[in-house]
């Protein structure tokens, strides 16, 4: 046998796989840290308000006492700012992602747009809701309304949505524009008849994703000057509004301890939407996943 | 054969002059709807650049930028040095850091190197739910939970500190720092860790020695991206830091940082036009300045010095 | 020899050259092509067979980089007129690929495709057209019960009868294949090549192989490519029997390519 210069020494080699087998350990605590704490938020949260959440929180209005408390101002709230920001937010972000995918051509302007929406995405939403305050309530006067909040939640939601749009129309594979255009089909019609159809799932579950973020968005909101206290039901886009958020931050600013029970029933009414919501995203994105 | 299809297309064709001028149409609407993203950062922009100037029109800017004091409320002497707020920003900052850092990198460590392929599909998605929860619950969390828990540990410590939601905004920014660390590690080819564990390595060796070193470009700028989100983090700190701006790294103490002060005002009755509304304004320049140039940094040294395998 | 040459042309290409970039893919190429038979088009691979049949739908010039010189005419229309349209060209000439593209639409959908786009919208025409499509393609026996299923949901011979189906329902006259049974078990390639006999009748056939004996079966005429250029085309008895040039003599008993 040859002298070996490299001899494996048993005891060193012990050694690294115990310090292997002890980083694992540590690795994979950091991993279940999350959910631990999630566990424990979820748990903390639904027992401290479940004692106030009954059907008259549902359709009560907020009051200056806290068995009273309700959020029926902020739930009708979040409903009106999101029919405005659906509609806003989803037209612009597929309009953007259909001209960044299917007619962009390869120059410094798109390269431009694309950069500007990756800085957008990354903006502080207090700072949208600077923007909002100056140019819609103020510049377009539109006031503390509930357009103006809608306007601002879709422009903070859109770069979100763009994402997920320009990933379900580079999902189609490029045999299907070609068989639409040997049969004679125009661009527009191609995207009309054959992208658009079938990236909707992919767009649906990433609007949903967005909206999400958006029901549950509180600063910018409030800088558009949202209330904390309405006991009225809106009529127009232009009333003044709560949303759901807004009436948690609100109780939980609150001295007296039972309005932070309040908040925390907020907070579960507000979680059950997002996990129906996100629920809902889940299962359209698996219904339609296999196809190509 | 019957021949009517070809017939009517051609005669469908001759009268398409309408359908040419939707062809030519559609892709100018698209490019104003992806311009608008353009508008809206010129907007906040030139928002910001506009209050902010009409604020320095009564305020000194080497005040602001060098002033130590935070008093806007102080009717006939207000103010407004900006670094009791810069201070209470970065505290919250490097407290949310000293958290997401470790756990978060240990989390992405695990998923990428150790964790089996069933393991990561369930416990990835459960992180990422962490990250969906909307920020005033997490505030609720730090106010009514965190903080009495921390006042047994830490005696003496109000109601309204830096510590408790320094936590939970680390704790918020996990699964964002785990996701994008994770993404950079996985670009690493497989063959580069099979070259190492075939030479009788351990995974703690493969990861530390290799995975991160030839991931780092998207590690350091997924921590970037997390600095950057703790810097323009609001709800949290304005639940449960209080609003007493503070000079100097005080986890224990009352503070208010740049976003907590903007919401202060906007829930009060400031005057539209008067030097406090202004204020928020040269706060959210401040803001927007600082994560824009995070952002910025970390696209470029993600772009710059990514590792091409 | 005279009645070859009474027979129509339904394609023209005088000169033509094509390049991808600088890559010289299609070398003055003069071809004519007569009407109603099949003519296949065989060489080794990256000859420029495909290059040419995208060439007459224009198909090519989705790839970015194309640059073309010549002419090409389809019924004495130069192709590339800026008076035509490209869209009218390929409801004339329609197209089969090598894998069987279906839209992940119900099969009736997908046979609608083409006659929807161009107008046809009453539910009675098209109802017609789809039958007589898919029994074109020889598979409305086949589907005729499960018309808004999802074509997926078929197999891949069924798919590609879809896709001729799809292309027949525009009534085209020229039909472009481009080797569309390459991607298909022996059973489902039978079928086709039986379709093609009996599409033949009604229209003219460019199909693109790389199989021989499937030139040799099907085609009445075979246009050999090498490198790019045209070395042989004539009646397909001929090039296999007796080729003219030995370049073919050698593809064609296999001793390259």
């Amino acid at each position: 046998m040859k002298n070996k210069v490299v001899v494996p020494d048993k005891k060193q080699i012990s050694k690294r796989i115990t310090k292997n087998k002890l980083a694992k350990g540590i690795f994979f605590m950091a991993t279940i840290f999350g959910m631990i704490v999630l566990a424990t938020l979820i748990i903390r949260i639904v027992t401290q308000g479940i004692g106030y959440l009954d059907f008259s929180f549902l359709t009560n209005y907020a009051s200056r006492r806290p068995e009273d408390a309700g959020i029926k101002a902020a739930i009708l709230g979040t409903i009106w700012v999101m029919s405005i920001t659906i509609p806003v937010s989803l037209i612009l972000g597929v309009g953007t992602s259909i001209y960044l995918e299917e007619y962009a051509p390869k120059n410094k302007l798109t390269r431009f747009i694309e950069l500007n929406l990756a800085n957008l995405a990354g903006v502080p939403s207090v700072v949208f809701g600077l923007l909002g305050l100056t140019v819609f309530v103020r510049l377009l006067e539109m006031g503390r309304s509930i357009l103006a909040g809608g306007l601002t939640m879709s422009l903070l939601i859109l770069p979100v949505i763009v994402v997920a749009s320009k990933e379900a129309i580079r999902s189609i594979p490029q045999e299907q524009y070609e068989a639409a255009y040997a049969m004679g089909a125009t661009k527009w019609q191609i995207i009309r008849t054959v992208v658009l159809p079938a990236a909707t799932p992919g767009i649906l579950t990433g609007a949903i994703l967005s909206l999400s973020r958006g029901v549950g968005e509180t600063a910018s909101l409030l800088m558009i000057g949202a209330m904390t206290f309405i006991a009225y039901t809106p009529t127009s886009v232009l009333d003044g509004f709560t949303v759901l958020p807004i009436q948690i931050f609100s109780w939980a600013s609150r001295p007296q301890a039972e309005f932070q029970a309040v908040a925390a029933a907020g907070s579960i009414v507000l979680l059950i939407i997002l996990i129906v919501m996100n629920s809902l995203a889940i299962v359209i994105r698996n219904k339609y996943s296999k196809r190509y | 054969m019957n021949s009517t299809i070809r017939e009517r297309i051609k005669q469908n064709k001759s009268k398409k002059s309408s359908q040419n001028k939707i062809e030519t149409l559609m892709p100018m609407l698209f490019l104003l709807m992806a311009s608008i993203s353009i508008l809206v950062t010129a907007g906040i922009i030139f928002t910001l650049f506009r209050e902010t100037l009409l604020f320095f029109s009564e305020v000194s800017f080497i005040d602001f930028i060098t002033g130590t004091e935070w008093y806007p409320f102080f009717g006939n002497d207000p103010s407004f040095g900006i670094w009791p707020l810069l201070s209470g920003t970065f505290t919250i900052a490097a407290i949310a850091m000293l958290v997401s850092i470790p756990i978060g990198l240990a989390a992405a460590i695990y998923l990428s190197e150790y964790a089996s392929d069933q393991n990561r599909k369930v416990l990835k998605p459960i992180l990422e739910v962490l990250a969906g929860v909307p920020t005033v619950v997490y505030g609720l969390f730090a106010l009514t939970f965190v903080t009495p828990l921390l006042q047994t540990f830490v005696t003496d410590l109000p109601i309204f500190n830096a510590l408790s939601p320094g936590i939970v905004v680390g704790i918020m920014i996990i699964p964002q720092i785990t996701s994008l660390s994770q993404e950079a590690m996985n670009a690493v080819p497989q063959s580069m860790r099979d070259g190492a564990l075939a030479l009788g390595a351990t995974r703690l060796e493969v990861a530390l020695k290799i995975v991160i070193p030839g991931s780092l470009s998207g590690i350091i700028s997924s921590l970037v991206l997390g600095l950057s989100r703790a810097i323009g983090e609001t709800m949290i700190v304005a639940t449960a830091a209080g609003s007493t701006p503070n000079l100097g790294f005080t986890p224990t103490e009352s503070i208010q940082t740049m976003t907590s002060y903007i919401v202060q005002v906007s829930m009060g009755d400031a005057t539209y036009g008067s030097t406090i509304y202004y204020s928020i304004y040269a706060v959210g320049m401040t803001l927007f300045l600082f994560t824009l140039a995070m952002n910025l940094f970390a696209n470029h040294i993600s772009r710059k010095y990514r590792e091409v395998y | 020899m005279n009645k070859e040459e009474a027979v129509q042309s339904v394609y023209s290409v005088k000169n033509f050259n094509l390049w991808y970039g600088d890559t010289h893919a299609l070398k003055d190429i003069s071809i004519d092509i007569p009407e109603k038979q099949v003519i296949a088009i065989i060489g080794p691979s990256g000859c420029g067979k495909s290059t040419f049949i995208k060439t007459l739908n224009r198909m090519v010039e989705l790839v970015p980089t194309v640059k073309m010189k010549g002419s090409i005419h389809y019924n004495e229309m130069d192709i590339f007129d800026s008076e035509t349209k490209v869209e009218s060209l390929r409801t004339d000439v329609g197209m089969v690929f090598q894998k069987p593209n279906p839209f992940p639409k119900s099969i009736y959908d997908n046979v609608a495709y083409g006659p929807r786009i161009h107008g046809i919208k009453d539910k009675k025409t098209l109802e017609e057209v789809v039958e007589r499509s898919l029994k074109g393609a020889a598979l409305w026996d086949e589907v005729k019960d499960r018309l808004s299923e999802n074509a997926f949901g078929l197999s891949g011979g069924q798919q590609q009868r879809l896709c001729i189906a799809r292309a027949l329902a525009v009534e085209p006259e020229v039909i472009l294949m481009d080797e569309p049974t390459s991607a298909l078990d022996p059973l489902s390639t039978a079928k086709i090549e039986d379709l093609i006999h009996e599409l033949k009748k009604n229209y003219s056939i460019i199909i693109v192989t790389h199989n021989m004996q499937q030139a040799a079966r099907i085609s009445d005429k075979t246009a050999f490519f090498l490198n790019g250029e045209i070395i042989g085309f004539d009646a397909t008895e001929k090039m296999y029997s007796n080729p003219k040039d030995k370049r073919t003599d050698d593809y064609i008993s296999g001793k390259f390519g």
